[in-house]
Formats: structure tokens, C-alpha cells, sequence
């Protein structure tokens, strides 16, 4: 490969033809909520930039962010995405295996180093010294690790390498952690969403290595143009939610009506990502269209939160004991409601008491 | 500062003692009616009323809920700053909320004496002039810090509302991630507003206790603002 090989000269080299190129870029520049001049400017990077090499990993996942990824909405991004990081490594995806595969890493880290971006997919399992994710032999908190020292920027995928996901429910048997508790000084971009939607996923690679440097981050390090909203915030259903306008059944007139899905779980209000105004499948549908609520897939413990279908969720205290903060409050309420007349009785029983003595008390 | 031990007034001679100042009374009215607003608006967005019919265009019924919501926040907060301000400009009742005297060893003296006394193992009314010890110690956990971490958590949520970079995500934004999502945020301000709500029935038992009971006046103190005291039990 030719060092100095722009992104450009990749993807020519790839077959895509220039008016696809460029269409590509207006449609980025689009996807990322850009003007129409920042075209433009993405072609010029692309085409002057040397291209920057992508080191995809595997952790403990379920591979949902590859499927996502190379389903990107519009063919030509994908067509095009895949070619321009042209994945100098990704164990799902690449024709090489074994000890050929390994050794791309290493030449990587040797003709690359500080200069690749090291995309996370999945997340290291810590128990056993990380025996639950074996690679090529070693634990992959050790591959993990080497790759993280020598690229330049983390992507985290998804939310297993975000916050944990699945595998690292309660009691998390393997100690499955998300990347940044585990590599602390490289600059990290969250892409949570299980999986994240193809074209942000594809937005934020392309971002990334147009213009060499992070897009602009939220304060727990997402990317602040998809993930800057809660659904809610421009979901389509918003007015029945604001009318008092629910679905209380799945199977109720107010189902069929498309009212908001509130009651049954919904968790748009709660869930920063841009299923609302993106969707799914290239702009098909999405869950709250298709009539079910959002999961909460791209937050933090979504999956400890108990019910997936009721709006008051799981506190996340009470152990294995589901408990929402509704039923603590009710009995705690209750409880003092009770102490409280239970006391009173006691009161006017031990003063009448003193009081048949004759009222002798003076201090 | 003043601390309240030394009270140049002797409760034994049962002169009335003019406690509570207007700002604290007015306050204190405010503090309990928006908050009477939020723990009903607020339980109502958590567990809405029943789904109405018709065009959506001709309800607002969750906004108007939300929108009394946040209003009482407002008057809440406001207040509770202003609050605090008293405190510092007030009289020495005024700080009682704000400052629990752990220093002091004739305060936990009367800390003791007050729990013995509703435990009823001790038969001797307590006298306070202004708030007695263990309700202090009450008032500063759930409704000093309950007030605060309500302000804090809403304040954190309605940014969100407002959106990333508005005055209450700058302000109040770092709150989620100390919490861990916006999800969990959401479930400990319902957990704050039930403890709140606990602290509420106590607190209005315990007053109208001593005032049947006891023998200083209470609710009438937070009315008129005086202290009255009554001689023997009765
Ligand atoms: C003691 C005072 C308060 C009580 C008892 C209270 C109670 C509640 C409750 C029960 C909820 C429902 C939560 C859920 O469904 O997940 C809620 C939501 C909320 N509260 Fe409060 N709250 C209080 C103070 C405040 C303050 C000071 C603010 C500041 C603006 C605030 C802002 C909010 C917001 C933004 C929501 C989310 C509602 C939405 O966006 O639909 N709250 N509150
Ligand atoms: S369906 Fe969900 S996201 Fe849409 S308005 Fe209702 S609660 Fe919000
Ligand atoms: S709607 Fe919610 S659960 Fe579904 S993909 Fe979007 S964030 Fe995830």
C-alpha cells in the first residue's frame, strides 16, 4: 500500500467513481447537520489527507454494531465508508485469519503509530484476568491495551463499549467494563446504542477522519450532534404526550390511534439518540413508529432498569429485589402515616393517664 | 455568629418571644405550597391520569402539568434562595435551619431528652424557643438537603428540556453523570419527593403535638411568628 495514499485515491482505487465521491460527501455533510459548504470541505480533506488507518476490535459483544454498520442506510455510504477505512483490521469482517490477521495489528502499531483510530466494538472482561474473551491465545484487555497506547483516538461502539450493556448486568459474572474505565489517556467518543443507527455510526468515523480531530463531545462523551436530544425532545408522537394522550394497553383504541407510549414504558424522555429524527433502515421506521417504546438501548444501565414497559423504572439500589422508587415511597409513606397515628394514640393514652392521677406534673 | 445556646430569653419566665420573622413565615407558607404543587404535578408525570380522547390539538393537559410543575419549581427555588439569604441577615432563629450546632454538648443533651420524650421515657415536656433538637436535625436532613437535591436533580432534568448549553444544563447538567443517566436522576427525584413527603406527615404531626401537647405554641408560632409558652404540661 502506498504510504501516502489519500482517502481519495483509496476509494478510486476501490472503484467508486468521483461523482459518487462527491456525492458521498454532500450526503455526510448532510447526515451531520452541516451546511451545504462543509461538502466541500469534506471532499477537499478526503482527497488531500493522507487516509487514516482503522483498527476495528472485538470484545464481548454481539457483533449488532457490525450489522448495523455495513447496513449503513445509503449503499454508497456504505460502499464508500468501507472502502475509505477500508478496515485495516476488523476480525469479522476482514478476509485474512490467524497469525496473518495478528500480525496486520502489529505492522499497524509499527507504520501507524500514534495515527490509527482504534474503533471498539464490545467490551474487556476483567474477571480471571480477563480469561472470559480469549483472541489469538492472550485475553483481549491485553490487545486492548497494546492498541489503545499506540493509536490516536478511541471510537467506542455501541453500548457494550460505552457503558457495559448486557454482559455486564448484575452481578456482571465476568466484570465486562466499557472502555473508559479501563484506558483512561487516549480521548474516547461514546457512540452508545445497541446497536448505534448506521448512519452515525458512519457520520462520526467520517468526521473523524475527514477532519482528524474529535467531533464536538457531550459531557459524558458522546457525539453532541446525534446525541444531544432526548427522543422525546423530537419525537413525532410528542403532542398526544403533551394532549394526556397515552396508550395504556398494546392491544386499546389508543394504540391504534398512535397515541404516546408513555405508560407502557416508553423511555424517549430519558434517551439521548437520534432515533427520532434519523431512524432506522435508512430513515424506514423506528420503534416508537412501529408501536412499541424506546428500551432506553442508548443509556447507561437501560438493562438493570427492570421493565421494559412501565415509565416509573428500577432504582438500582435494592440488590436483586426489584424495586422502583414508587413502591419505596408508598411504603415508606405508609409507614410514617402509621408511626404517626400509632404515636398519637400512645400520646393521648399516657396523658389521660397522668390525667386520672390528677394533673400533678409541673416540670 | 450568634449561636442559640446562649438565649438571652429564659423560657422559664413565659414571656412571650417573637421567633419567627415575616420573610421566614411568608417563606415558610411558600415552601410548603409549591412544594404540596410539585409532589402532586410531579407524581402525575410519573404516573399520568388516565389518556383522554379526541384531537390531539385540543388538550394540553400533560403540558399544563408539566408547566405547574416547573412554575412551582420556580417559586420553590427562588424562594428557598431567598431563604438562605434570610438566614444570614435574620434573627438567630432564622439560622436554626440551616446550622445544626453539633459542637455544643447541651445540644445533644436536648437531642437526647427530646427522643426520650417521644419515645415517651421521659415525662418532661421539652422547651424550645426555636426549633427543638430533634427536629432540627429532621428539618435540616430532609428538608435542607431534600431541598437541595430536589433543586439540584429537577433543575438537572429541565436542562435537558431546555437543552444541551441552556442555563440549567451549564449549571446543573454535571448532576447526571454524578448520578449516572438521566433515567436514574429522574428515579431519585420521585425517591427525594416520598422522603420529603415522609418528613411532611412527621412534621406536621409533631406540631400540632406540641402545640395540644406540649408547652410551647407551634402552629400559631409560624402563623403570628410568637413563641408562647404555657405553664406545667397542660
Ligand atoms: C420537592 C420538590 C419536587 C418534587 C416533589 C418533584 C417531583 C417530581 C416527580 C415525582 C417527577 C416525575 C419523575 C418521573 O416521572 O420520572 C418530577 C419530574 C420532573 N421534575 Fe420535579 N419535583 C420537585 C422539584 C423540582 C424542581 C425544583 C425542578 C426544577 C425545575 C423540577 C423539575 C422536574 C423535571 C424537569 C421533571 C421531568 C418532567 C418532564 O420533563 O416531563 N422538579 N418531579
Ligand atoms: S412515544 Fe415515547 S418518545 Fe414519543 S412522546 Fe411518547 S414518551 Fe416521548
Ligand atoms: S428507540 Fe430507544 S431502544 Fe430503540 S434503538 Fe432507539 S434508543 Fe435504542
Amino acid at each position: 500500500m502506498g504510504d501516502q495514499q489519500t482517502f481519495y485515491e483509496a476509494m478510486r482505487e476501490h472503484g467508486i467513481t468521483r461523482r459518487s465521491f462527491l456525492k458521498f460527501c454532500s450526503l455526510t455533510a448532510a447526515g451531520l447537520g452541516m451546511g451545504p459548504e462543509f461538502a466541500g470541505k469534506i471532499a477537499h480533506a478526503l482527497e488531500t489527507k493522507p487516509r487514516t488507518p482503522v483498527i476495528w476490535l472485538h470484545g464481548l459483544e454481539c457483533t449488532c454494531c457490525s450489522e448495523s454498520f455495513i447496513r449503513s442506510g445509503h449503499p454508497l455510504a456504505a460502499d464508500v465508508i468501507l472502502s475509505m477505512i477500508s478496515l485495516d483490521y476488523d476480525d469479522t469482517l476482514m478476509a485474512a485469519a490467524g497469525y496473518q490477521a495478528e500480525e496486520i495489528l502489529e505492522q499497524t502499531v509499527q507504520k501507524y503509530d500514534g495515527n490509527f483510530i482504534l474503533a471498539c466494538e464490545g467490551n474487556p472482561p476483567l474477571n480471571e484476568d480477563g480469561m472470559y474473551c480469549i483472541q489469538g491465545g492472550k485475553p483481549y484487555i491485553e490487545k486492548l491495551r497494546y492498541m489503545a497506547s499506540h493509536c490516536k483516538a478511541i471510537i467506542a461502539w455501541g453500548s457494550c463499549a460505552s457503558w457495559g450493556c448486557v454482559q455486564a448486568a448484575r452481578p456482571n459474572p465476568t466484570r465486562a467494563t466499557p472502555i473508559h474505565k479501563v484506558i483512561h489517556d487516549k480521548p474516547i467518543v461514546k457512540v452508545p446504542g445497541c446497536p448505534p443507527i448506521a448512519e452515525v455510526m458512519t457520520g462520526v468515523i467520517t468526521y473523524m477522519v475527514a477532519f482528524g480531530e474529535l467531533p464536538e463531545l457531550d459531557r459524558q462523551g458522546r457525539p453532541k450532534m446525534f446525541y444531544s436530544q432526548r427522543l422525546h425532545d423530537k419525537c413525532y408522537r410528542r403532542p398526544h404526550f403533551d394532549a394526556g394522550q397515552f396508550v395504556e394497553r398494546f392491544d386499546d383504541e389508543g394504540a391504534r390511534k398512535g397515541y404516546c407510549l408513555y405508560k407502557v414504558g416508553c423511555k424517549g424522555p430519558t434517551t439521548h439518540n437520534a432515533c427520532s429524527t434519523v431512524e432506522w433502515n435508512g430513515g424506514l421506521s423506528w420503534p416508537v413508529k412501529s408501536g412499541h417504546g424506546c428500551l432506553g438501548c442508548a443509556e447507561d444501565n437501560f438493562w438493570d432498569r427492570g421493565s421494559f414497559y412501565s415509565a416509573v423504572t428500577n432504582l438500582g439500589v435494592t440488590g436483586g429485589v426489584e424495586a422502583t422508587a414508587d413502591d419505596i415511597g408508598e411504603v415508606l409513606a405508609g409507614a410514617a402515616a402509621i408511626g404517626v397515628a400509632a404515636h398519637a394514640a400512645a400520646s393521648v393514652v399516657s396523658h389521660m393517664k397522668d390525667g386520672s392521677k390528677g394533673d400533678s406534673s409541673h416540670d | 455568629m450568634n449561636s442559640t445556646a446562649a438565649a438571652p430569653h429564659d423560657p422559664a419566665s413565659r414571656e412571650p418571644v417573637y421567633v419567627f420573622e415575616v420573610p421566614v413565615r411568608v417563606w415558610h407558607w411558600l415552601h410548603t405550597f409549591s412544594f404540596l404543587a410539585l409532589a402532586v404535578s410531579g407524581y402525575l408525570i410519573a404516573n399520568p391520569l388516565p389518556s383522554i380522547g379526541g384531537e390531539a390539538s385540543d388538550h394540553f393537559l400533560m403540558g399544563n402539568i408539566r408547566l405547574v410543575h416547573f412554575i412551582a419549581a420556580y417559586v420553590f427555588a427562588i424562594g428557598f434562595a431567598v431563604r438562605i439569604y434570610w438566614a444570614l441577615v435574620g434573627n438567630r432563629y432564622a439560622r436554626e435551619l440551616f446550622i445544626l450546632p453539633i459542637w455544643r454538648g447541651d445540644w445533644w443533651c436536648g437531642l437526647l431528652h427530646e427522643i426520650r420524650f417521644y419515645l415517651f421515657l421521659s415525662k418532661d415536656t421539652p422547651v424550645s424557643l426555636g426549633h427543638n433538637p430533634l427536629a432540627q436535625v429532621a428539618m435540616f436532613l430532609f428538608n435542607v438537603l431534600g431541598t437541595l437535591f430536589m433543586i439540584g436533580t429537577g433543575f438537572a432534568l429541565y436542562g435537558q428540556a431546555l437543552g444541551i448549553g441552556s442555563w440549567a444544563d451549564r449549571l446543573f447538567g454535571w448532576i447526571i453523570p454524578l448520578i449516572g443517566s438521566e433515567a436514574l436522576v429522574r428515579n431519585w427525584h420521585i425517591m427525594g419527593m416520598w422522603l420529603m413527603l415522609v418528613f411532611v406527615i412527621i412534621h406536621i404531626y409533631m406540631a400540632v403535638r406540641a402545640d395540644i401537647m406540649g408547652r410551647t405554641s407551634s402552629v400559631s408560632t409560624i402563623i403570628g411568628g410568637w413563641r408562647l409558652f404555657r405553664n406545667g404540661r397542660r
